[in-house]
């Protein structure tokens, strides 16, 4: 039976009420008195010498209350990256300053070298257009191609950088020279070259943000689009604007979807701040579309050989991959993790492959900057490996379900450490696998495809089985690996004096439901209704010094921590009810709210205890404080490895090169559950964005570094008519072993698995439609695309 | 977006005379102009608007000729049309989403002559006439490249009338990201003369494709395209789509065009 409430029900989402029905308070939503608007003047060249930045005529225009330009923030220090890379050689990677506004150079189309604040938003639009009439940037040749950009050394994204490589990154380096000789003397080698297409984040939610400054205490305030408050302080206070952290307050009230382009700090923040503080008066910026587009940071863009070596049976014997990563014009705060440690770490997949080594070179070009996306590498990873994989089982003629299998790490392995480095706590891959041959009716297919082809249609099947690390953490493992941030989460659990219950979480939701889940776990474990739990977080002079929202960490990381502090408040009611009880503590136990003396009716519930916490007339203050507040801190052991099995169903249309998705399958191992409908939800948004990388989405730079795609008129978003029903399943459950909640978390996870099944299921359509030269097509796998393959 | 002034006149006369002014640009369902003025791109000093005027609304039958007036929104027309001229009816519903339906109409789409655009198709193929401010003016005429039509300088579309043939249909390729016609095909058949217009494919906006209707007026199914390609000289080539491949498509489009109008 399902539960109607705590943990493992599905428990209505309390803030759709909001969202849904236009109550939603987002950062644009917040008007001042006394705000003036800020508009950035920004680059329409990819590359350029700034030869003069001329504001004196904007300055005089009506409205207009200030003006910056890059050489007002000189003196400031640069926005960082959050980890350092180093080269195979041991170099450290290269890190040039970001700065709040370009000066010297601008680096992308997009890139900001001024700012304008004035009374309205169109005045200062106004006095913004007239300095990028004023000023003078000598055009100079984008760097556009990444091979290019490595080859030529005497055009330079950043003047210091010779060969625009931010590092050459091998992992693990000691495997090198063995994974060379396995593939140079293996039975069968299948090569491909691929590109994992860069996208545009595309939250629903334009980035924003509003600074005030607070004369009479020198405080500050920042309202900000962020997935992590906390994070966005340290950066903009103690690294860019040397704002003590105590004299800033971030505020992230409803966000409207980050996916990622919301973890990283902003110059925008920084310039808001100093404007406020310059002017005495609130000043507010919202990103206009076309600034999302040009300026948020965007996912992937890996260009990548892959190698797959193996027996004629199919058993793996090693992977080399050769990656050229694409960070555009400035290491955003995550940029340099993501290729590496988020990416070559998991090119072992499920599989008990022997032998693995991964290349990657990180290079700077005339683009947008480039960082975590819903994935964030993993994606990456899992579509060579599993696009590979296929075109193996294609030249070897094997079956891609049997080759899976018997590649796969069995149940009797865990704990499991790969050849790159990962131990893997628990996990039983091939029961994903046999129940998603179950659900999707793999037996039927062939009938299906006979119909589909009565209609003039191709049909094709195409599987992936993947795996992650998420839950980011834990902070010893990932300084080891070059992190200058932990990443443990923080929750602080506030019983008050009537009984209900706020909680304050260093996680941030921006769609994830954590008000509905986080209140379920808090329910359960104190045996009180979902209703008397409020979530709060997003204002980091309320919550704990938490590390966000991103990694699929929520649960496992902060609900975790959260947890932990309900473990704490339990501990310390059993020490109040012993006093009250004139009982033992050890003789008290707590059960579905009340705190009871074991073996007899003597009890207390859980209401009584905190109003006596806060009243505490009859308690044993000598030995216990008042009060019913616990925080808890919660820095995990390892990262948890989600898994699981994905096939998808198309129909081709070869005359027009038509893709359509009839059937999407997944069968997850998130461990155990908390919510099953906020699973489902994240895991049909997850494939939605992941059908979206595999057939719509395409950032595309020309020569010159112009964003060809800036606009929905050309980037092509999946819409409801793309997607099919999702048939998702998660009841294949091995426990995350090494968190008391026993959650693994599915926030990435559908994005992760789902573009190579699509890509395979396309490869598969043609091949059993006879069209077999074709054997591999490049995302998005557009109509386009499609019938070039097939008439190339 | 810049600051202009805005009327919005209640008959043609007046709208005539409102366009007479400095820099005054008609203003219908707005679904491309303020798009471009929001982008900073136009800055016309007086908007017309023309969504007042009684008399360039509704759709009207009298026998085999079916009148549009300019003003009327693609919604209306998906709906009232839908009896007399099901093609061109199916055409205006699948403009855009809900909300451009409600706000775009054929008059503005005409006059803009959008090379991706669906109305053109319709109106060339059907052997429309465009009804203006100042005069007739045959579709063959009409059309004239890229965003450009034989309309002068302050005229104003009236109505399109309509001769509804006895088979026709639109058969549309979506663009993926825009949803605008990437390589689309109205087929309409009176007596034997066949005539098809393609829109989204060429350099020059909406054509006739004449090769496909000189096949189609001997054998009139969709075996009679199969294979036949535009030239793909003429064709746009861009992300979304090759040359060769849209000229491809205008012969798959043109079939399935002429099988849903037999069908």
């Amino acid at each position: 039976m399902p539960k109607d409430f705590g943990i493992g029900a599905s428990s209505k989402r309390r803030e759709d009420v909001r969202f849904l029905t236009g109550q939603g308070h987002y950062t644009d939503d917040l008007q001042l008195h006394g705000q003036a608007h800020a508009v950035f003047v920004r680059s329409n060249v990819a590359h350029g010498r700034i030869r003069s930045v001329n504001t004196a005529r904007a300055a005089t225009m009506p409205g207009v209350l200030a003006v910056f330009t890059g050489e007002d923030f000189k003196d400031v220090g640069g926005n960082p990256a959050g980890w350092l890379i180093k080269s195979r050689n041991g170099e450290a990677m290269r890190e040039p300053k970001r700065p709040v506004l370009a000066h010297g150079k601008v680096r992308h189309v997009g890139d900001a070298y001024a700012a304008v604040v004035a009374e309205t938003y169109q005045q200062a639009k106004d006095a913004a257009q007239q300095i990028a009439d004023d000023s003078v940037i000598e055009e100079l040749p984008a760097i556009i191609d990444m091979a290019a950009a490595v080859a030529d050394a005497s055009n330079r994204v950043h003047d210091e950088i010779p060969d625009n490589l931010c590092y050459d990154w091998g992992w693990i380096e000691d495997n090198r020279a063995r994974v060379d000789e396995v593939i140079k003397s293996a039975p069968h080698v299948t090569t491909l070259e691929l590109v994992n297409n860069r996208l545009v984040p595309n939250a629903m939610e334009p980035r924003a943000s509003i600074g005030e400054y607070f004369p009479g205490t020198g405080d500050y305030r920042l309202t900000t689009t962020s997935q992590n408050p906390h994070l966005t302080r340290l950066l903009v206070a103690a690294f860019v604007l040397g704002i003590p952290e105590n004299k800033l307050t971030v505020v992230a009230p409803d966000v409207g979807g980050g996916f990622g382009s919301k973890i990283y700090h902003y110059g925008e923040e920084a310039l808001v701040l100093t404007a406020a503080r310059k002017l005495k008066r609130p000043v507010r910026w919202t990103a206009e579309r076309s600034e999302s587009f040009l300026t948020d940071a965007h996912g992937r863009d890996h260009v990548t050989r892959i190698e797959l070596a193996c027996d004629k049976q199919g058993n793996f014997l090693a992977f080399r991959t050769e990656t050229m990563a694409n960070v555009g014009a400035y290491l955003s705060n995550f940029a340099t993790v993501t290729p590496t440690f988020l990416h070559g770490t998991l090119m072992a997949g499920p599989y008990k492959v022997p032998n693995v080594y991964v290349n990657v070179k990180t290079v700077f070009t005339n683009t947008a900057p480039v960082d975590a996306y819903r994935g964030a590498g993993r994606p990456e990873a899992t579509f060579s490996l599993e696009r590979v994989i296929d075109k193996m089982c294609r030249e070897l003629n094997l079956d891609p379900f049997e080759v899976r299998r018997r590649n796969f790490i069995t149940p009797d392995m865990f704990p499991y450490t790969t050849p790159v480095g990962l131990a893997y706590d628990t996990g039983n891959y091939e029961a994903t696998l046999d129940k998603v041959m179950e659900i999707a009716d793999v037996a039927g297919f062939e009938a299906r495809r006979k119909a589909s082809a009565a209609r003039g249609k191709l049909r094709g099947l195409g599987l992936s089985t993947w795996i992650e690390a998420c839950g980011i953490a834990p902070s010893h493992l990932v300084g080891v690996l070059g992190s200058r941030v932990g990443l443990y989460d923080a929750a602080t659990v506030r019983v008050n004096a009537t009984g209900n219950i706020s909680v304050m979480t260093g996680a941030h939701s921006h769609g994830q439901g954590h008000e509905t889940v986080f209140a379920q776990i808090v329910a359960e474990k104190l045996g009180i209704p979902e209703s008397s739990v409020e979530i709060v977080h997003g204002d980091t002079s309320k919550i704990p010094f938490g590390m966000g929202s991103y990694g699929s960490r929520s649960l496992a990381v902060c609900g975790v921590a959260m947890s932990k502090a309900v473990d704490k408040i339990i501990a310390k009611g059993k020490k109040i009810a012993a006093h009250m009880l004139e009982a033992s503590e050890a003789d008290i136990t707590f059960e579905a709210g009340k705190f009871s003396v074991a073996g007899t009716d003597k009890a207390k519930t859980f209401g009584e205890i905190a109003f006596s916490a806060y009243v505490p007339h009859n308690y044993p203050l000598e030995t216990l404080e008042p009060g019913l507040e616990e925080t808890a801190f919660y820095d995990p052991a390892n990262f948890t490895y989600p898994a699981g099995a994905y096939l998808c169903e198309v129909e081709v249309d070869a005359e027009t090169g038509k893709v359509d998705v009839v059937a999407f399958h997944c069968a997850d191992d998130f461990g155990n559950i908390m919510n099953p409908m906020v699973v489902e939800g994240q895991v049909h948004g997850g494939v939605g964005q992941g059908i979206g990388q595999a057939l719509c989405e395409n950032t595309f730079y020309d020569e010159n570094g112009q964003l060809l795609t800036g606009s929905y008129m050309d980037y092509a978003m999946p819409r409801a008519a793309d997607l099919p029903f999702y048939n998702v399943d998660y009841s294949c459950q091995t426990p995350c072993t090494h968190n008391p909640l026993g959650v693994k978390g599915c926030g990435e996870a559908g994005a992760i698995g789902s573009p190579p099944a699509v890509v395979n299921a396309v490869i598969d359509a043609l091949h059993r439609g006879g069209i077999t030269h074709v054997t591999h097509i490049d995302m998005p796998v557009s109509p386009n695309r499609v019938w070039s393959a097939i008439h190339g | 977006m810049h600051n202009f002034d805005f009327v919005k006149p209640s008959s043609l006369a007046e709208a005539v005379k409102a366009m007479q002014a400095e820099g005054a640009q008609a203003l219908s369902g707005g679904q491309t102009l303020i798009s471009t003025m929001k982008q900073r791109l136009a800055a016309p000093a007086v908007l017309v608007s023309l969504t007042g005027i009684a008399e360039m609304k509704g759709v009207s039958v009298a026998g085999r000729v079916m009148t549009i007036g300019a003003a009327t929104p693609h919604a209306v027309v998906a709906k009232e049309a839908a009896k007399a001229y099901p093609a061109l009816a199916a055409l205006a519903g699948g403009i855009g989403d809900p909300a451009v339906r409600s706000r775009g109409t054929i008059g503005g789409s005409l006059a803009n002559n959008d090379p991706a655009a669906c109305y053109p198709a319709g109106v060339l193929a059907s052997a429309a006439t465009i009804v203006t401010s100042r005069r007739e003016i045959a579709a063959d005429d009409f059309f004239q490249g890229l965003f450009t039509t034989a309309l002068e300088e302050g005229e104003i579309i009236t109505a399109v009338r309509f001769p509804i043939p006895d088979r026709a249909a639109y058969a549309k390729f979506l663009q993926p990201a825009s949803r605008f016609s990437l390589t689309s095909a109205f087929v309409a058949r009176t007596g034997s003369a066949v005539r098809v217009a393609i829109t989204g494919a060429s350099e020059n906006g909406v054509f006739r494709w004449t090769e496909g209707e000189r096949a189609l007026s001997a054998n009139f199914s969709p075996q009679a395209v199969k294979g036949l390609k535009a030239n793909a000289d003429d064709m746009i080539g861009d992300l979304h789509g090759s040359k060769a491949y849209r000229a491809a498509l205008v012969g798959v489009m043109t079939a399935r065009a002429v099988a849903m109008a037999m069908a």
